[in-house]
């Protein structure tokens, strides 16, 4: 007998699946995998910012024991393309070419320049110090401000110009009408620093050469195993029929596994080449040099106000580093956050511009929140300022401002329409955990007494964009592929279910969720599902994993393809108990005819009479399986309240977090515990950007944090407590009601914990503190604060 | 994060381990613990021809008395140096500051003899033993010497030991409770997990409520770990109010160094404001 399941399977906080093979280590990560006469790549990587290559001799590496051969830039460059740039964010975009290793010039301090393969990755990577590099330097380029203008040195001087493109939008009235007619205009400039996204799993790829089927077979921990086919083909000319494309287990992304990447170019081109299977494994610092950074952006941000404390408008121009060159997502990076800066505000006006700056560093891709984050900063920044010029307690402000929940569906001045919320709800919970009036008394009395120790709390009220994302919208944006996901399930014989999707997991928990999702549809039980993912010869369709996209389209589409099964089926248990088919219930896995229970055939005993085909309706397909290819109507708008207290020690400048509280609306909840764990690792991240990371480059261009002795990725001992709390309002765009969680914790903890430290040290004459907020930058900004206390304020 | 090509060798005794170390010559490095040497061979920062692991040497590893005396063998991991009662009645300092070196899985392997003698400025004992007043025994072709702690840090990541010496043991003046020795380690650093942005090592003997003797060592102030001796001066027979005087001439003599988490005169300032802390917890005057 088939066991059915009884209760919802969405809101259950299933232990993960695939957690057993993974925390055993009974699992295949790129780099365990092996291959009769693997060989191993090593890469040379520039020494310098910026140089030109004059020569680069491999003939003394080739003599070293154990290689195989080894490849210049040149050598390389023939018949293989530019690494592509699938957002050029303007029509009249530089893009400028990029090689996977360089030819002429190299560009940023770890830019590969040659290529050594060998039988084992010693060999490899002692051979790669009997390369010979002629290289003349070039000045570097660093600062955003100074590469635009006429007398800077070029990073591309074939092209004229350090400027990649200008991307402007004015929505609502003119600002600079509604700006005259304001009381308060306040101008800010923020900082966001570069980040390393540090996956826990460096990047690693390995490819197999033509087998006897004649396919090349890439494995990479990669979270887009699609794209990467499409894009791999398009680069290297092997047909994309002759290549398929795995992502194993992967161990995190954050976005920086969101790329096309010159190793993977240059593993398949070898391997093509030599006819020899091959494997290149990233080191830590490696990484920390060749994967794509994050964030790397400057704000000047102008807001203006009445008196009362009403937005009237806002105004946003950005430099954007797009570091060396364009890579996948490079150029639209910003542009996500182009419309999130109104945020979670009514307002008349708004106007933006970003320009894409290249630089002589790495290059800057998707990093976990990709362009929101940014935005949420410097609105969320701002507000407080405004806040304290206007003498109104921040929450106060943002609740005079806020949309309200009454007021759903919203278009924003940005032009998204926000389909629920409420920020209402999430606010007043989130303020009684926090006990806020409670730490605003202790503040004041700690304030008078002179307390060496200063508190300060932190306020940030955020939504994002989630659920990437509409095709036409991205027509409109310029971005080259679309936005749908796929799904589809096999109802196996015995009634076993296959979930095939092209969501992309590394470390989310697809397999557990999307069971989730098709056991409630289909009425079978969790266990008996399995999620097939992340091989294009088994799940051959998809748009893969980043930006909170996989359960609001991903995971949705599981919820369609499972409706659609159901709906064969019925035809097909109709026909079986000689019923019309609106006769039939289906509760739990069960069909049976309303009014007579006892006539029911369960849906596993459907797929094998589905299987055997005996007795089929007339003309009916041999097959209840289904797919869907679910193209969202709209974006999901996450949202949430988070409030930080930090004690600042003003002798020493550190900060420490005393209490974290958030609420956040991510919708429908599929599995309350992953949700939470998601929370967590984004707020990690978030406060990590305020308190902790930075990617530091010295005059030259060096990368001066290239390992984490000097990166400071925060671990469990610097991180406090966490209070997390929920509101659930249902997206309305998606049948599960889902919104996203991946990047919540991560966009709105950085400006709670900036909020709270400057809040701490206003009263101290402290205006704003440069992130990351160090003790040595704390230190500094209250030193600067004591002596310049004349300064007006502007 | 692969390391060049090295010759490895495993003596079975000291005298062996000198003699590898003098036909190595300055090609060979000590492996003891491995905790500093392997990850600059694995950054290829370090390029010696001989590794010469003496972890399996018998009798270099635990402590014991000797008289007023405490004797610590080089290769004592730091997990056994926290965990020694000896260790905690006589060197209570010691044993306070090992505990806040790097995390357990460090100092399950670390030793202390492998810490000192790679004399990273920003490690958390040398300016620990220069406070102790520790004497370092070392063996080479021509037998043993004690080296004073003053005389044993000579540069960044230098000291005095000839590439043909070991160091084997770390002999340690007592100093108890009892006698009215106090101490506290003021570890700062920006992660739990890291060097010391600064660190100082505060051991003051009590008499009649106020500091009769204070040894002040600091971490990461300059190329060597160094006494802060214009600050141990001015407490001699300070009270609580004299500390915080006191404490403002800790960054004198100092040569801090610069670098994205730190300015020389942040680090100045740390040493002046960690010291008072530092010297008021160890004078219990907290």
């Amino acid at each position: 007998m088939t066991e059915h399941i009884t209760e919802s399977e969405v809101g259950r906080s299933r232990p993960r699946k695939e957690d057993a093979r993974l925390v055993t280590g009974q699992t295949n990560w790129t780099d365990n995998i092996g291959a009769t006469g693997l060989l191993h790549l090593a890469i040379l990587r520039s020494p310098m910012a910026h140089a030109r290559i004059e020569r680069v001799d491999v003939s003394a590496a080739l003599e070293q024991p154990g290689v195989v051969a080894a490849f210049t830039g040149r050598d390389l460059a023939e018949g293989t393309g530019s690494l592509p740039c699938a957002w050029p964010v303007t029509e009249d975009i530089v893009l400028p070419d990029h090689p996977a290793v360089a030819v002429d010039e190299v560009r940023y301090a770890g830019d590969p320049v040659a290529v050594v393969v060998a039988r084992d990755r010693y060999a490899a990577a002692d051979a790669l110090e009997a390369i010979e590099v002629d290289y003349t330097p070039l000045p570097p380029v660093l600062d955003l401000e100074d590469a635009l203008t006429d007398n800077s040195p070029l990073v591309h001087e074939e092209h004229g110009t350090n400027r990649s493109y200008v991307w402007p939008m004015a929505t609502g009235e003119d600002y600079g009408t509604v700006k005259g007619r304001a009381d308060v205009v306040l101008t800010r400039r923020y900082v966001q620093q570069r980040l390393i996204p540090n996956a826990m799993e460096p990047r690693a790829v390995v490819v197999t050469p033509l087998d006897a089927s004649g396919e090349y077979t890439v494995y990479s921990a990669t979270q887009v195993p699609h794209v990467l086919r499409v894009m791999l083909s398009m680069v290297t000319g092997v047909p994309e029929h002759k290549l398929r494309v795995v992502a194993p287990d992967v161990g995190g992304g954050f976005g920086s596994k969101l790329q096309v990447y010159g190793e993977e170019v240059v593993a398949l081109v070898v391997a093509r080449r030599l006819g020899r299977p091959v494997k290149w494994t990233e080191s830590r610092s490696e990484g920390h040099l060749a994967t794509h950074h994050g964030r790397g952006q400057i704000q000047d941000i102008e807001i203006a106000a009445t008196r009362e404390g009403r937005l009237l408008g806002l105004k946003v121009d950005l430099l954007a580093d797009m570091g060396a060159y364009l890579m996948l997502v490079t150029p639209g990076i910003p542009i996500l956050g182009a419309f999130m800066y109104p945020a979670i505000y009514k307002m008349d006006a708004y106007e933006f511009r970003c320009t894409g700056v290249f630089t002589t560093r790495t290059p800057t891709d998707a990093y976990r929140g990709a362009g929101r984050p940014e935005a949420t900063y410097a609105i969320e920044r701002i507000m407080d300022e405004l806040a304290v010029e206007l003498g109104l307690d921040p929450v106060e402000l943002r609740r005079r401002n806020w949309i309200g929940h009454e007021e759903f569906p919203y278009t924003s001045i940005a032009g998204l329409t926000y389909d629920s919320g409420n920020y209402e709800a999430a606010t007043d919970k989130a303020l009684a955990l926090f006990g806020y009036d409670e730490l605003r008394a202790e503040q004041a009395k700690r304030n008078e007494s002179g307390d060496s120790v200063r508190l300060g709390i932190g306020v940030s009220i955020y939504t994002e964009m989630c659920g990437l994302a509409p095709s036409r919208v991205l027509r409109d944006l310029r971005y080259a592929a679309g936005g749908w996901e796929a799904a589809g399930i096999r109802m196996l014989p015995t009634g076993k279910v296959e979930v095939v999707t092209g969501t992309s997991p590394h470390g989310q928990g697809h397999e557990t969720c999307w069971s989730q999702i098709a056991a409630d549809v289909l009425g079978v039980p969790f266990e008996d599902i399995e999620v097939v993912h992340g091989d294009t010869r088994s799940a051959p369709q998809g748009m893969d994993t980043y930006g909170s996209r996989s359960l609001v389209v991903g995971g949705a589409a599981v919820h369609h393809a499972a409706e659609k099964v159901v709906g064969k089926a019925r035809k097909v248990a109709a026909h079986l108990l000689e019923a019309a088919e609106q006769d039939l219930e289906f509760t739990h896995g069960v069909f049976s005819v309303k009014g007579s229970p006892e006539a029911r055939r369960t849906i596993q005993e459907v797929a094998f009479e589905t299987f055997s085909s005996h007795d089929l309706p007339d003309g009916m397909e041999p097959t209840i399986n289904a797919e869907y290819l679910l193209d969202p109507e709209n974006f999901s708008y996450p949202h949430g309240t988070h409030l930080c207290a930090v004690e600042v020690d003003t002798e020493t400048g550190r900060t420490s977090i005393r209490s974290y509280v958030c609420v956040d609306d991510v919708g429908r909840v599929v599995n309350p515990m992953i949700v939470e764990g998601q929370v967590h690792g984004g707020l990690a991240q978030g406060i990590a950007q305020a308190l902790y990371e930075e990617a530091v480059y010295d005059d030259e261009g060096n990368l001066v944090s290239g390992s984490l002795a000097d990166y400071l990725v925060p671990s469990a001992p610097d991180l406090p407590e966490f209070t997390t709390g929920r509101t659930e309002t249902p997206a309305t765009s998606n049948p599960l009601g889902v919104k996203g969680v991946g990047e919540a914790g991560t966009i709105a903890s950085t400006p709670a914990v900036v909020n709270a430290i400057v809040d701490a040290l206003r009263p101290l004459g402290v205006r704003d503190v440069a992130m990351p907020c160090s003790p040595g930058r704390v230190w500094e900004a209250l030193q600067s604060a004591r002596t310049g206390e004349e300064a007006p304020s502007s | 994060m692969i390391p060049p090509a090295f010759d490895y060798v495993r003596p079975a005794g000291v005298e062996e381990a000198v003699g590898a170390l003098a036909s190595g010559g300055e090609d060979a490095k000590v492996l003891a613990g491995g905790q500093s040497l392997l990850p600059l061979l694995r950054l290829r920062l370090a390029f010696p021809r001989l590794v010469v692991d003496v972890g399996r040497i018998p009798g270099l590893r635990g402590v014991r008395e000797e008289g007023g005396t405490l004797v610590v063998g080089a290769l004592t991991t730091h997990h056994d140096v926290v965990a020694d009662p000896l260790v905690r009645r006589h060197a209570g300092l010691l044993a306070a500051a090992t505990a806040k070196v790097a995390d357990p899985a460090v100092r399950h392997r670390g030793t202390l003899g492998g810490s000192l003698a790679h004399a990273d400025p920003a490690g958390d004992l040398p300016a620990v033993v220069l406070a102790l007043e520790a004497e370092l025994v070392a063996v080479g072709p021509h037998g043993r010497r004690s080296i004073p702690a003053r005389e044993f840090f000579v540069d960044y990541l230098q000291t005095s030991l000839r590439p043909d010496e070991l160091l084997v043991e770390i002999r340690l003046p007592k100093t108890d409770a009892a006698d009215g020795w106090g101490f506290h380690y003021e570890k700062f650093s920006r992660v739990a997990q890291a060097w010391a942005m600064v660190g100082v090592a505060a051991l003051v003997r009590r008499a009649d409520g106020h500091i009769a003797e204070a040894r002040i060592g600091l971490t990461n102030m300059g190329p060597t770990p160094v006494r802060a001796t214009a600050v141990e001066r001015a407490l001699a027979g300070a009270g609580a109010d004299g500390v915080a005087r006191a404490a403002q001439s800790a960054a004198e003599g100092t040569r801090p160094s610069g670098d994205p988490s730190a300015s020389p005169e942040y680090r100045a300032h740390l040493a002046r404001v960690l010291t008072r802390r530092s010297v008021l917890a160890a004078a219990g005057m907290g």
